[in-house]
């Protein structure tokens, strides 16, 4: 049983498709990236998983997400648990309005953790986790405002480990980086993806050779292809994405 | 080609010269108001004048306490009936409501904001006043007796009060109050929301966490900007809160703030001494105080906005 499986997930802003009948499958510890030229619908199959697409005002999403054969598209879904299992690393750092430390520990607290040791020992764990400890455990009770934005990358990082996601959703998450900051963040993912199933949304095609184990392709709003890194880089079926592939169309 | 440069320099000539003249206002009114209330300033001190809380004119007795505190009571009571529920009325709009529902709520909200402050009083006299005297009076009377503050003097009130002028002034400022923390709030990031959501945040720990916080200093200057706005607004409240020159020791006993003092008093029994220079030198401090609420709050927005902004 995959972890994660879409069944003809259609997602439509007033009235215009942006996604139309997806179906696939994700599999599990694999760096699964997502690629295709802008507009394709990327974005949009990535806010599907967490269910920020619920803060898009006018956005109508039909089929189904399964996560553990549980619909999470469902009116009466856990919003709470889906989130705290699907960790989110979005396209522009979002440090929260508070001290490194409260960053990290924000999740864990909203949901229940108080002890105070247990605190310090869990920020300490998911900030080495995304190295970025070194460089701040002299001043965890700074704001976090006042790191570089590769920092602050690394630290939403932390922050998104810290509840202990299954799955990890990333959305361009190199894309406002310096070059140094951006292969940090991706030797982090080829770690990662031991614990953690990775969907990573890249218009960097370099980036998807690098890291995918599996890749999909979307053309205008539709599922063109997918498959292991491999295959679908070096024997693609469909036209469009040899010519995706080849740069004839970006 | 020299027709046009003319022009040019002319044109930006008296642009320049009106924009200054408009500016300068503030500082005409400014000076001829100090100037006016020279003459009380050198026969009394400042400190008796604003501290001392006999008002008998005849007498040349000038004591502003009453109506010092008759302003800063009306206003600040004012305030903390309107900004909780300003807040979180705003909350809900820029938080919870739906594009629909904002798209109703904001420009009524201006309607609100409009609305003549006479008109306001009017809804006082009307409706507030007997509602004070005839229901609230009575019932704080049987319940609150162990809050002096809280209940009327004689265990009766006319319901031209205190309290009254509160509720009027708080209907008053509430539009702005909202408006502007309803903006505040719509420049937190959305990213910066949805980073709360992802970790599995619920709205409303969002909003406490993230929204309010990122926010504050807006909200902060929302609430100042409702503060002055308050402390110097005159009809609505001239007409229900009593206008008796004494300091008000419960919430039931009238009172007479500066503005209303100015309102009613000036152009008449102009011939005593020094009575006109008193009641400029009353504009004066009201002018003096609204223009340092509002620069500080000015000054928190910029900052605010600036921050939202990267």
């Amino acid at each position: 049983m995959p972890h994660i499986s879409v069944r003809n997930l259609t997602v439509a802003y007033d009235g215009q498709a942006i996604l139309s009948d997806v179906s696939m499958d994700i599999p599990d510890r694999q760096i699964t990236a997502v690629v295709g030229p802008s507009g394709c619908g990327k974005t949009t199959f990535l806010r599907c998983m967490n269910r920020l697409i619920d803060m898009t005002n006018g956005a109508r999403v039909t089929g189904q997400v399964l996560i553990d054969g549980e619909d999470i598209l469902a009116p009466d879904a856990d919003l709470i648990s889906l989130r705290k299992k699907m960790g989110l690393l979005s396209q522009k750092p979002q440090a929260l309005p508070m001290s490194i430390y409260d960053n990290v520990a924000y999740g864990p607290r909203l949901h229940g953790l108080r002890d105070r040791k247990q605190l310090d020992a869990l920020v300490e764990r998911y900030l080495r986790m995304s190295s970025i400890w070194e460089e701040v455990k002299d001043r965890l009770h700074t704001p976090a405002s006042r790191l570089s934005v590769g920092q602050q990358q690394r630290l939403c990082l932390s922050r998104g480990l810290a509840v202990e996601p299954e799955v990890l959703l990333c959305d361009e998450p190199t894309a406002s980086l310096d070059p140094v900051s951006a292969q940090r963040i991706e030797q982090r993912f080829t770690e990662l993806k031991q614990d953690y199933s990775i969907v990573l949304v890249t218009h960097i095609l370099r980036q998807a050779r690098r890291l995918a184990d599996y890749i999909v392709f979307f053309y205008m709003g539709e599922l063109v292809e997918h498959g292991p890194a491999d295959q679908l880089l070096n024997d693609p079926r469909d036209d469009r994405t040899k010519a995706y592939l080849s740069g004839t169309i970006s | 080609m020299r027709l046009r440069i003319l022009t040019e320099r002319l044109t930006t000539g008296w642009i320049v010269a009106i924009s200054v003249t408009v500016m300068l206002l503030t500082a005409v009114v400014a000076a001829a108001l100090v100037h006016r209330s020279l003459p009380i300033v050198e026969g009394h001190s400042l400190g008796a004048l604003l501290g001392g809380s006999e008002w008998r004119p005849l007498e040349g007795k000038f004591g502003f306490r009453p109506f010092i505190v008759g302003t800063v009571w009306v206003t600040v009571l004012a305030m903390a009936l309107a900004v909780p529920v300003c807040l979180l009325a705003a909350i809900y709009l820029a938080e919870y409501a739906r594009d629909a529902t904002r798209a109703i709520v904001r420009p009524l909200l201006d309607v609100l904001a409009g609305i003549p402050s006479v008109v306001h009083g009017l809804f006082g006299v009307l409706l507030l006043v007997p509602l004070v005297s005839d229901h609230l009076a009575p019932w704080a009377a049987r319940h609150l007796a162990c809050l002096p503050g809280a209940t009327p003097q004689q265990g009766y009130s006319t319901g031209y009060c205190l309290l009254t002028g509160a509720i009027v002034l708080a209907m008053m400022v509430a539009p702005v109050i909202i408006s502007i923390a309803d903006e505040v709030l719509r420049g937190v990031p959305v990213a910066m929301r949805e980073a709360s959501l992802a970790v599995g945040a619920t709205r409303w720990e969002t909003v406490k966490h993230v929204s309010v916080r990122f926010a504050a200093p807006g909200l902060v200057a929302s609430v100042v900007l409702g503060f002055s706005r308050a402390f110097g607004e005159t009809m609505a409240v001239l007409m229900v809160v009593g206008n008796v020159a004494m300091s008000p020791k419960s919430l039931f006993d009238p009172a007479y703030p500066l503005p209303a003092l100015i309102a009613n008093n000036y152009g008449e029994m102009m011939s005593i001494p020094l009575y006109d220079s008193a009641l400029l030198l009353a504009a004066l401090i009201l002018m003096v105080t609204v223009l340092a609420f509002n620069l500080l709050a000015q000054g928190v927005l910029v900052v605010a906005r600036r921050r939202a902004a990267q």
